[in-house]
């Protein structure tokens, strides 16, 4: 099983230009912790002085916020897209 | 002319320099423009100010543009208005209207967000500009990149009122039709920004154009003669106006412009997307993301940009949220243009019911001095009041037939004088 997962600009400066990576995680927690293990410099960017995932960051799965999905319980499933997305925009 | 000014993380407090960029690479929070309001201080004056041109390029010495630049549209400087019939049907005293609904040229306030942030695209060079919106914004971004010559993309939802795509393709805009909610087409807005080198006016311009909000803030500020209300009220899509006009007091205090007085944020929305009244009312200090379902579509943000920041203003001002149905909606559209003679969009609905709704439960005092935010023009959504008329029986070109429809309506008057 494999997802795609695409990182935004933000990351890249912590993750030596890498834009895009495919991952066997199963889930949300452990997608986290393995782009952690992959790009230790971004680690103590991802996470608040709490450890907590900062909440800016939105990921989505296959155009759908993760949080509509079930968040951490969400079970990625192969050819899932995951999107990641720091502090999104927008105005109306 | 423009202070010193540059973009800082509103989290970390990281400073960057001017650039199209709307987060920060340490924290990934989202970025505001700050400024040097020491140096301000010799610039930023009430003379100078009233020397200033009619519309909110008088206060351009607050806002992010080169010194040299000049504006091309006169949008801003719109009337506050008191609105004593609506106030004493609300139980008000002391209430009063900031009519965006007249804003030129795209009659909403975001002609003011989209003035700045063209500015900025100007500056940064680029040749095509965007937006995700619900209508107003993609207007405003259409009109104001036709009169400085820019491309543009507008990503709107499929659902968008047939008025507000009209508005944005008579300039000649591109309008791109998104199947899904704004929520998406914001999204996918962040990933275009990241692949083309365009100006997204609300994503990667965004730390610019939100600038443009605190024009309300500093006009409502002079407009009562250079002093702050008590309260205002304010609609909340993505939550950038409430914060921003807390921002605009608060620069006018420190640069010394207004007596330092507490004001109290009030937030208003649609029940069908009100993550922001939601967090308030329950104590949260981060919202959590909705799917709308609301007539009042450009408030239909169901996971806003500015949530936490709009909770903050909120919160520490001692003010309060809510949020009314769509049936409120309508009727407070029709409130508000029957007592005042206003006629706004579903938004406004928004606002006044709102306020009519912190009258009644007390969290507003009768004799304060409140301003509630209209933000956009009723023509835009016309659809909401089909059917709220009947359609009307046209009579001859008689007067005698004049004269007994004449008496018809005081008959009907007498009757219901004395039903009541």
């Amino acid at each position: 099983m494999s997802v795609k997962v695409v990182l935004p600009n933000a990351f890249q400066k912590h993750t030596n230009g890498t834009r895009e990576i495919h991952s066997a995680a199963q889930n949300l927690p452990q997608l986290i912790t393995e782009i952690e293990t992959s790009f230790p410099a971004l680690k103590p960017h991802l996470r608040d002085n709490d450890g907590k995932v900062r909440r800016f960051i939105n990921f989505y799965v296959n155009e759908e916020d993760i949080r509509f999905l079930g968040n951490d319980e969400y079970a990625f499933k192969d050819g899932d897209e995951v999107l990641v997305i720091p502090s999104i925009a927008g105005g109306c | 002319m423009a202070s010193f000014y540059e973009l800082c993380c509103r989290e970390c407090g990281k400073r960057f320099p001017n650039q199209p960029l709307s987060a920060c690479d340490e924290c990934f929070s989202s970025l505001e423009v700050a400024y040097d309001l020491a140096a301000a201080k010799q610039t930023f004056t009430r003379e100078a100010i009233a020397r200033g041109p009619q519309s909110m390029w008088r206060y351009q010495a607050l806002l992010p543009v080169p010194d040299d630049y000049v504006p091309t549209t006169p949008s801003g400087m719109t009337p506050l208005m008191a609105a004593p019939r609506l106030a004493k049907r609300i139980g008000a005293t002391n209430l009063y209207l900031k009519n965006d609904a007249v804003c030129l040229p795209t009659l909403s306030f975001k002609d003011r967000v989209v003035s700045v942030a063209l500015a900025a695209a100007k500056n940064f060079g680029f040749d095509t500009v965007g937006c995700s919106s619900t209508g107003n914004l993609a207007n405003a971004v259409a009109a104001h990149a036709a009169r400085l010559g820019l491309k543009t993309y507008i990503l709107v939802p499929t659902d968008l009122e047939p008025a507000k795509i009209l508005n944005t393709r008579v300039y000649g805009a591109n309008l791109v039709r998104i199947e899904g909610n704004y929520d998406q087409v914001n999204r996918l807005c962040s990933q275009i920004a990241e692949r083309y080198e365009w100006g997204f006016v609300n994503v990667n311009l965004r730390p610019y154009y939100a600038e443009g909000s605190k024009t309300v803030g500093y006009e409502i500020a002079e407009q009562l003669g250079w002093r702050l209300p008590d309260n205002v009220v304010v609609p909340m899509a993505g939550g950038a106006l409430i914060s921003k006009i807390r921002k605009a007091f608060g620069e006018l205090i420190e640069l010394g412009l207004v007596e330092n007085k507490p004001v109290r944020f009030f937030g208003a929305q649609a029940t069908g997307c009100s993550p922001i009244a939601h967090a308030v009312k329950n104590g949260l200090s981060h919202h959590e993301p909705q799917r709308p379902n609301t007539i009042a579509r450009s408030l239909a943000i169901g996971n806003p940009a500015d949530g936490p920041y709009a909770i903050r203003a909120i919160n520490e001002s001692g003010g309060w949220a809510e949020d009314v149905s769509d049936v409120e909606i309508v009727s407070a559209i029709q409130e508000l243009a029957e007592t005042e003679g206003v006629f706004t969009e579903t938004a406004g609905g928004v606002t006044t019911a709102v306020t009519a709704r912190l009258y009644a439960h007390g969290r507003i005092a009768p004799g304060d001095l409140t301003v509630m935010a209209i933000t956009g023009n009723g023509l835009k959504t016309l659809d909401v009041l089909q059917g709220c008329y009947e359609p009307q029986q046209a009579i001859r070109p008689r007067l005698a037939d004049f004269e007994a429809m004449v008496e018809k309506d005081a008959e009907h008057d007498r009757e219901e004088a004395y039903v009541r």
